[in-house]
């Protein structure tokens, strides 16, 4: 069983179990544009949430991706590195950033479910 | 000035928000920064077949007077008395220190016999205020007109010259540099070969009414699309130009620069244009710091405002231009370091989010220009 929660800086994670899938959401790859260049995290750091640990740079601009939860990173979507341009085809899904085991899903409950993320998208315009 | 909080529009404004572009802020004026395509796509199109950008909120004037053509040298380093009809000089208003206010395109429209020489003047949106004051204020024997409202369209790519050939056929023969007035689509213009993608390709200047219609006639052949300023900024830093406020600024040089290509000897040596003393100690003894072209390592772009460092780590110049070349697929980047450091195949490190990124200095253009040639 699957579920997605997103944040305020337009990242997602999509948890199953107690790892959590990050990447950022389809709107924020339409906002950056053409993706050129990732940075992602070494496997084994840990990152907290809230904090930078990718970056994803466009041909506009840099912006820094922060971990949706803390924990630790257990697998990174080397794919990007060589093929960047997959964040815009499929942020969330083959765009996928790195994989976190997460440390305290009480955590999860400060996110917004996809419904909410979709009226927070409707307060930006 | 303009209220700064309302944004002046191009008369393309509906245009483009007709063909879904994404708007944005850009020197006072609400601007395409790319369209429906998106930047990378639409900076491949421009250097496969043609790209139709707005430049309408760029300065257009003409300076008439006699003997406009010497006058103006006062100004500027570039040789425009030796500039015939229909020539265009690219140069720079310079202040006392020889930094660079901004530069612009000089066109000449006067005939030989004309008693008055007449000027075409194209400058930087940012600027034009107050190269316009300034000119009017350093010559005031001559009259500046300003085209407020006129527009300001670039054909750029290697088909620029088949798609004006079929609104007017002695256009795609023009010799680079060089500015006509003609009947395009019904509409008198003045049509100019230059540009700032580092292909061949022309700007056409027209009445603000016209140039809806114009555009659009233009865009109705498939070989041309509607390119924003995101590739166009991409396009010039490939081609190795200079953008100002960045690249060139009052506080550099035409020679820091590596634009002594644009000074003729007699003015080099002649002088009569403001700082003239400082660029002539600069061309004797060579600039302290040269702006160069910059291949960083990896896939990373390094953008504007990084510090430059030697191979020791000592710091040696920032960049000013940065940014990801998609004809290259690589980062490409410009700016200035000591002369020590300029030559071509010199090493350098990058500061980039607290690392130091390897890189060299090399040849400018990054990606060969395509300007056009006249068969000679």
């Amino acid at each position: 069983m699957t579920t997605v929660y997103f944040t305020k800086d337009h990242e997602y994670i999509s948890v199953d179990g107690d790892i959590g899938t990050i990447g950022i959401t389809d709107h924020a790859q339409q906002a950056l544009g053409d993706v050129v260049f990732v940075e992602l995290p070494k496997t084994g750091t840990k990152v907290a949430r809230g904090k930078e640990a990718a970056v994803v740079e466009s041909v506009k601009a840099a912006s820094d991706v922060y971990a949706a939860a803390s924990g630790e990173v257990v697998a990174v979507n080397d794919a990007l590195e060589g093929a960047p341009g997959t964040i815009n085809e499929d942020a969330e899904g083959r765009g996928w950033f790195f994989k976190v085991k997460i440390a305290d899903k009480a955590e999860l409950a400060g996110l917004m479910d996809a419904a909410a993320y979709e009226a927070f998208l409707k307060t930006l315009d | 000035m303009p209220d700064s909080n309302v944004l002046q529009t191009t008369p393309l404004n509906a245009l483009h928000l007709r063909l879904g572009a994404r708007m944005v802020p850009f020197a006072g004026y609400d601007m395409p920064v790319h369209y429906r395509d998106g930047i990378l796509k639409e900076h491949l199109h421009t250097r496969a077949a043609a790209g139709l950008f707005d430049v309408s909120h760029m300065g257009q004037a003409l300076l008439s007077g006699r003997h406009a053509l010497a006058r103006l040298e006062a100004l500027v380093p570039g040789d425009l008395q030796r500039l015939k009809p229909g020539q265009m000089r690219y140069t720079q208003l310079l202040n006392a220190n020889a930094g660079i206010l901004d530069d612009l395109m000089v066109t000449r429209l006067s005939a030989a016999d004309e008693p008055e020489d007449r000027l075409f003047l194209v400058v930087n949106a940012a600027n034009k205020a107050a190269d316009f004051a300034h000119i009017t204020a350093q010559l005031p024997e001559l009259d500046l007109l300003v085209m407020r409202d006129r527009a300001l369209l670039a054909l750029q790519g290697p088909a620029a010259a088949e798609v004006i050939a079929g609104l007017c056929a002695a256009s795609a023969s023009m010799p680079f540099m060089t500015m006509r007035r003609e009947m395009l689509d019904g509409v008198p213009v003045y049509i100019s070969r230059c540009g700032y993608t580092g292909e061949d390709g022309f700007e056409i200047s027209l009445v603000p009414g016209a140039a809806t219609a114009f555009a659009e006639a233009l865009l109705a052949n498939p070989k041309v699309a509607a390119i924003g300023l995101g590739a166009r900024d991409s396009l010039r830093l490939e081609a190795g130009l200079c953008l100002h406020g960045h690249d060139i600024t009052a506080q550099t040089t035409p020679l820091e620069a590596n634009l002594g290509w644009s000074i003729s000897r007699r003015r080099m040596e002649g002088g009569g244009f403001p700082g003239d003393a400082i660029l002539q100690a600069q061309h004797a003894q060579g600039p302290q710091r040269l702006r160069v072209g910059i291949r960083p390592e990896g896939r990373a772009p390094v953008r504007e405002g990084a510090i430059i460092a030697d191979g020791a780590g000592r710091e040696i110049g920032s960049v000013t231009s940065g940014g990801f070349s998609p004809t290259l697929n690589a980062p490409i980047a410009m700016g200035y370091v000591t002369r020590a450091h300029a030559a071509t195949g010199s090493r350098l490190q990058l500061a980039l989010r607290g690392q130091m990124v390897p890189a060299e200095v090399v040849a400018l253009p990054f990606v060969p220009t395509r300007y056009f040639r006249s068969p000679s």
